[in-house]
């Protein structure tokens, strides 16, 4: 047998990060980098709780009140108080799968919020946060996962589009209704979410050269949680992702995916670019998945606890308590409200989830076609009369 | 390795290993089939043993994973390459069809593509959309790609040694629900051909063709036929393209009705093919039309409605019914 390895030669996580993402700061160690430290990373908010200073994006979030911080704080506490329902429903059979959003929430609540109503939002199957903004009833989100529909909601209704499960498909669908609101000459914008792995996909590359060669007004939210299920983030690039951009012709930007103010303040930057014509913008939310990649995956395969330890200290929520804390924006009072409301919510949601009925069987024929369609009408019929003969105790 | 029962999951990895260890040009590729060993851990410890050149982590890009595996072969690598699962083999579609399909015939025979695309396919887990799809008609109709699908831990085994051997694309199709079914499985056996069909059950009333998951489906609907006093037979085609019509026929000649059963649609699906081809070579012996039972002209529907789906027991049964009122 002959084995070959080849670790050696293959750069590590480390080294790669270093020598792409530029300068390496002392306070840079191990894997990923250390929000704060990177001078490309925008940030607003120190993991201290700290608000830094920077002079283009703090006139984005400059008129924030205390009252609009606490609502950024209350939309991330219900949004993780909702995902940890449903991986405990998941983890009770009451769901097949989740896709779980612990530590991206200041990343979806932070671009959720700086957008406008009339903008549109074209998700992968982990935008529970943005969801939250979007006000699509969290339970909703939940129909998929529990198997008893394909979607679940109106895209319409709240201009979120449906989750999409094969990766990377769906920024070409934002482009292109971005091309149709250009054309429309309304000044609306999308917003495509997509990961650090997605980006590795023809279709994410062809997306940016659509949006960048008609000038649609498209803002690329990747968030980087540094994984792909098992595969780290430089099994896909080799520079970081934010730079990918610059190739396509329009700009891209890094962010502290784990502070909200951030992700708030260079989301809005991005979305007034498209308003005023100016085209995509590639935001890059520099994040970290927490948990596993879904409720079948085993992280302790390919990772080590050290890596989350670190990323637990720029907990985003932690973070924006800090800073309501230090600078007196929030009480106690505000804080035990809204543990109360979050048992709420999780009550509800449990409650949801067990009451949701199974789908009546012909729902399988049920939208096959918008204008009907001989076969399907043939075989419900033929699916009826099989059904009957249980029925009238003739089938078995 | 000694005669051992295994798991069809773990059977795929013996033969992995096999086939990295006797040839130093074969190559595993795709998506966490390093560390992680697969989603479904059918590369388990392959990263591990023969290291990340032989061993490859692809970024997340099926249509770069086959691309790149042509190029591979046209350098005289034997590239297996997994896709997750059915639904994601789309955006590979265009490279195994316009190019990985056609490129012997374009070289006039100068140019080999001993490409294995692994495939997980079929329903019956319980997964969200996109994880249960049966594609195989939409290869079978591509000229230059062969598809097999086994249905057992020893055929896995030995189907992934001699897929591997082939010097023609081959587009292997792991029966996902099977993958934790355990069989006897020998490393020193010789095998049959690749592309013949296998009698598992002998019977004389009805012939019940199936590959893949569906095998063990109709082996338990011949069980249940067999308390009512039919005898059945079964018939595993462990491939689809091409399909062994010579054992069909054969087969069909002797219990005079065939039902085909796959989790396909059953529109513009293999069984289909079978009906028209088997009609034609065995028109004066059919007693009754050849039935079909397979999935229905709609989107594989969410978990909860899949058993409605799916071929299962009573549906299969229902159309032996049906062909035995004939
Ligand atoms: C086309 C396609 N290939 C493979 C998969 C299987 N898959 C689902 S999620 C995933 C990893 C995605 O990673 P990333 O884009 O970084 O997003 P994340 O899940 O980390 O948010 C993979 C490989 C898929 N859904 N679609």
């Amino acid at each position: 047998m002959t084995v070959e390895s080849t670790a050696a030669r293959t750069p590590r996580r480390s080294a790669s990060t270093k020598s792409t993402a530029g300068k390496r700061t002392t306070a840079r160690k191990g894997t990923g980098a250390a929000p704060g430290t990177d001078p490309q990373l925008v940030q607003l908010l120190t993991p201290e709780g700290e608000r830094v200073k920077n002079a283009e994006y703090d006139k984005y979030v400059a008129a924030i009140t205390p009252e609009e911080l606490r609502g950024l704080y209350r939309d991330m506490v219900l949004t993780r108080r909702f995902d940890a329902e449903a991986t405990a429903l998941q983890r009770q059979g009451e769901l097949g799968l989740w896709a779980s959003l612990l530590g991206q929430e200041a990343a979806q609540i932070g671009s959720g919020r700086a957008l406008r109503d009339d903008d549109y939002v074209f998700p992968t199957y982990r935008e529970h946060g943005v969801a939250w903004c979007r006000g699509v009833d969290p339970t909703n989100l939940l129909g998929m996962f529990r198997g008893v529909n394909n979607g679940g909601w109106d895209p319409n209704g709240n201009n979120f589009h449906l989750y999409t499960i094969v990766i990377g498909s769906q920024t070409l669908h934002a482009t292109g209704y971005a091309m149709g609101i250009a054309k429309d000459g309304a000044d609306s914008a999308v917003i495509a979410y997509f990961g650090d792995g997605a980006s590795s996909q023809g279709d994410v590359a062809e997306s940016f050269t659509f949006s960048a060669v008609y000038n649609a007004p498209v803002v690329f939210f990747c968030q980087n949680n540094q994984w792909a299920i098992s595969e780290p983030t430089e099994k896909q690039t080799r520079v970081p992702l934010y730079q990918r951009a610059q190739g396509f012709g329009f700009p891209g930007v890094r962010v502290d995916g784990n502070d909200v103010l951030a992700c708030l303040a260079v989301t809005k930057w991005a979305l007034e670019r498209a308003r005023l014509g100016e085209g995509p913008t590639l935001v890059e939310a520099y994040t970290y998945r927490m948990g596993a990649h879904t409720t079948s995956d085993d992280p302790s395969r390919y990772r080590g606890d050290e890596e989350r330890l670190a990323w637990e200290a720029k907990d985003p929520i932690l973070r924006l308590r800090r800073h309501l804390e230090a600078s007196n924006h929030a009480d106690e009072a505000f804080f035990a409200e809204l543990e109360t409301e979050s048992e709420t919510l999780g009550r509800r949601v449990r409650e949801a989830v067990r009451a949701m009925p199974d789908p009546d069987h012909f729902a399988i024929f049920e939208n096959v076609y918008a204008d009907g369609h001989a076969l399907v009408d043939e075989e419900r019929a033929q699916f009826a009369a099989y059904q009957a003969s249980f029925a009238d105790g003739q089938g078995d | 390795m000694a005669a051992e029962k295994m798991a069809l999951a773990k059977a795929i990895n013996e033969s992995l290993r096999r086939a990295l260890e006797s040839d130093p040009k074969v190559l595993v590729m795709g998506e966490d089939v390093g560390k992680l060993g697969g989603v479904f851990r059918v590369t388990d410890g392959l990263q591990k043993d023969f290291g990340e050149s032989r061993v490859i982590d692809t970024p997340l890009a099926e249509s770069g994973i086959v691309g790149t595996a042509i190029g591979l072969a046209l350098r005289g690598y034997r590239p297996v390459v997994e896709i997750q699962f059915d639904g994601f083999v789309f955006p590979a579609y265009d490279q195994i069809v316009t190019q990985l399909a056609k490129m012997h015939a374009r070289s006039l025979g100068k140019v080999k593509m001993p490409v294995v695309v692994r495939i997980p396919y079929g329903g019956g887990i319980g997964a969200v959309e996109h994880h249960s799809e049966s594609p195989e008609a939409l290869f079978a109709h591509v000229a230059g790609l062969k598809i097999v699908s086994p249905s057992n831990a020893s055929d896995a085994y030995w189907m992934m040694q001699q897929a591997i051997q082939s010097d023609d694309p081959v587009i292997f199709f792991e029966p996902k629900r099977r993958y934790w079914d355990k069989g006897e499985v020998n490393p020193e056996a010789i095998p049959g051909p690749l592309h013949t069909a296998r009698v598992v059950r002998e019977g004389t009333d009805l012939t019940l063709a199936a590959y893949g998951p569906m095998v063990k489906t109709c082996l338990e609907v011949a069980g249940a036929a067999a308390e009512e006093g039919r005898n059945l037979e079964v018939l595993d085609l462990r491939s689809v393209s091409p399909i062994d019509f010579d054992a069909i026929q054969a087969s069909v000649e002797k219990t005079r009705r065939l039902v085909v059963v796959h989790e396909a649609p059953v529109f513009f699906g293999s069984g289909a093919e079978i009906a028209a081809r088997i009609t034609e070579r065995c028109f004066y012996h059919l007693e009754a039309p050849v039935l079909r039972v397979g999935g229905y002209h709609a989107p594989y529907p969410p978990a909860r409605l899949e058993e409605e789906y799916l071929p299962g027991l009573d549906r299969v049964l229902d159309a032996v019914d049906r062909a035995l009122a004939y």
